[in-house]
């Protein structure tokens, strides 16, 4: 076995179980130490990582990247890594007792002169149970492994909620992004222990005087950091704030599985339409829903009626039926006059709807209007330009 | 001359009448287009523009066999900032497979080039159509640079009047109508100039094009005639 702990020298309350949370992505044994620091059974999980320096790197990364300061400490047993990160030292023999105890028992070795724990391991065993009770004397013996060690390991939960107090007020919605990234790296651990993605998340900006929920859609569930932060940058940047934020607060729920792909060297359409969803969404997130879509044909005679708004890529060809000439422009039917055009071909009666009250009797030709081939209709004796074939 | 004819073969001596050479080009559909164009084809990874001297003239028809080749292989199309309303009808019978056409309506210019960019550098979108009002030389910059750092077929359609500016597009051509057919002329390629135009018969409603006009048909007394019709194509 090989433990690694985290001690963390300063940290808000309530923040401890959110980093267990996050490090659940690099092993599943992960136990907690309140109040400041966590204890990671590692052993299986370096190979993962690529060896030990790997390993570790990524570990200081991302508490890097989540805001946090933290000492390291690692050894064969879950006590002597935690008195290492501690204490900051080498070897345990050399470490100050201020890692293993505190309290009286602290004070009474200080003034004894006992001053690392090499030298607390070579007093009498019954008179160091006597002066500073039984339990330094456990902890000794788990430390150096003689005693074994029971913990208990870190469930992480299935949603996720955390809050940040800013150090300062931010008027400027895109300010919060860098922010709201340390919250987004927290999310990812926790997604990434339960190799889950989320299709939805809600950041919360809070002020003095009101909360703001801004929530983000994606089109396929995913707990990568940066396209999280990409979709809050653009619905950020549309964001006017009415009062300064001085705390957000990031909240995700419903996780759905995710699996892991391998990526295609070339020509993966996997690879190619999850690329395209990801563009979709990043378009939507700026430029608004409604201004990305596909088109669709509709089984209607009613030109106008005879397409649809949908979902790029909601189309069915078998649902295509071939009409007669159609142009490629449809426009807003504008009526015009007779010396405008002459007539190429036609007509087309089209005569439909008589069903739902919208009613039309047109006959449809093709004519030429000026350099123009325009595809234009009759109907009570009036003319009108529907469409170019362009 | 047989001479000369060796000399060439032997050494690497370029040739004013030669095109450069394109990674990959995506054929037109009109042959005799694609003879003329470097590469064979549409250049993917360059800027194209298109100046049409007036809509409605088969500018659009001239697309439709390289968007129907590239949708109906799965590849993704965009459309950015089309200035009517791209007819789903029409598309769908030019074979143009609707799945893998998006629209993108952006408010403005700026957001304009900015989803046009983020089109070109996501992989997936392999033909980006785009019509850009009051561009100017900066944005067209900004859009060459993106087309050539992507794999996309990149069409730009821009007013009559900016046939005669500069761009930094690898390929412009000017449309005008010719009788029924659509007469290109090439304002810049990579490769030497081309004189004549060319004149290409897109695919359009072709019974209406080879006919003399006829007179309106007279009028019908419209309110007397109407009767509750029935859907004739049914």
């Amino acid at each position: 076995m090989l433990w690694a702990a985290l001690h963390f020298p300063c940290l808000p309350g309530e923040t401890l179980q959110q980093i267990a949370a996050w490090a659940c992505q690099f092993t599943p044994r992960v136990s907690l130490e309140p109040p400041r620091a966590l204890l990671l059974e590692v052993e299986g999980s370096l190979l993962c990582f690529g060896g030990a320096q790997g390993f570790f790197g990524r570990l200081r990364e991302g508490i890097a990247a989540m805001g946090f300061e933290a000492s390291l400490g690692v050894a064969p047993t879950a006590r002597a890594a935690l008195w290492l990160a501690r204490g900051g030292g080498e070897t345990l023999e050399e470490l100050p007792v201020e890692a293993a105890c505190e309290g009286e028992a602290q004070v009474f070795l200080n003034q004894v002169g006992i001053r690392t724990i090499g030298e607390l391991r070579r007093l009498p065993r019954e008179g160091l149970a006597r002066r500073c009770g039984q339990r330094l004397l456990d902890d000794l013996e788990r430390a150096y492994g003689r005693l074994p060690e029971a913990r208990e390991f870190y469930v992480p939960p299935r949603r996720f909620a955390a809050h940040l107090e800013l150090p300062a007020e931010v008027a400027h919605a895109e300010g919060l992004l860098f922010a709201a990234r340390r919250l987004l790296v927290r999310l990812e651990g926790l997604l990434a222990a339960h190799q889950a993605g989320i299709r939805r998340f809600k950041l919360i900006l809070l002020s003095r005087k009101s909360e703001l929920p801004v929530e983000i859609g994606l089109a396929s569930p995913t707990r990568q950091t940066e396209r999280l932060a990409q979709l809050l940058r653009e619905r950020l940047a549309r964001l006017a704030l009415a009062h300064p934020v001085d705390a957000i607060r990031l909240e995700a729920a419903d996780f759905s599985p995710l699996h892991e792909r391998s990526g295609g060297l070339f020509g993966d359409a996997a690879a190619d339409a999850e690329d395209w969803v990801q563009l979709v969404e990043r378009l939507r997130a700026r430029l608004g829903p409604a201004a990305v879509y596909g088109l669709a044909t509709q089984p209607d005679h009613r030109p106008e009626l005879a397409w649809r708004r949908i979902e790029p890529g909601d189309w069915d060809a078998r649902e295509f039926v071939q009409p007669g000439a159609r142009p490629l422009w449809l426009m807003e039917s504008r009526k015009i006059q007779e010396t405008e055009f002459t007539l190429l071909a036609g007509p087309e009666r089209i005569e439909s709807g008589w069903w739902d009250g919208d009613e039309a009797s047109r006959d449809y030709f093709i004519a030429r209007l000026g350099e123009s081939l325009g595809w234009i209709y009759r109907e009570d004796g009036e003319w009108h330009l529907h469409g170019l074939f362009a | 001359m047989a001479g000369l004819e060796e000399i060439l073969q032997r050494h690497p001596v370029w040739r004013g009448g030669s095109f450069a050479r394109l990674a990959a080009a995506l054929p037109s559909g009109y042959g005799e287009l694609d003879r003329e164009l470097p590469g064979g084809g549409w250049p993917t990874g360059g800027l194209t523009e298109l100046c049409g001297s007036h809509e409605g003239i088969g500018e659009l028809a001239l697309l439709m066999p390289a968007l129907a080749r590239l949708t109906s292989a799965g590849k993704r199309v965009l459309w950015l900032a089309p200035p009517h309303l791209p007819y789903a009808p029409a598309l769908a019978a030019a074979g143009v497979d609707l799945a893998h056409l998006a629209i993108v309506q952006p408010p403005g210019r700026r957001e304009a080039l900015w989803a046009a960019e983020q089109a070109l550098r996501a992989g997936s979108c392999h033909a980006l159509v785009a019509w850009l009002r009051h561009a100017r030389y900066a944005d067209l910059r900004r859009l060459a640079v993106a087309a050539e750092s992507s794999r996309a077929f990149v069409v730009l359609f821009r007013p009559p009047a900016a046939a005669h500016e500069a761009s930094p597009a690898a390929l412009r051509l000017a449309l005008e109508p010719a009788g029924g057919a659509l007469a290109l002329r090439i304002l810049k390629r990579r490769g030497a100039p081309l004189a004549a135009p060319l004149h290409l018969v897109v695919k359009r409603p072709f019974h209406a094009l080879g006919r003399a006009a006829f007179p309106l048909p007279a009028r019908r007394d419209a309110p007397a005639d109407r009767r509750v019709g029935l859907p004739v194509h049914a």
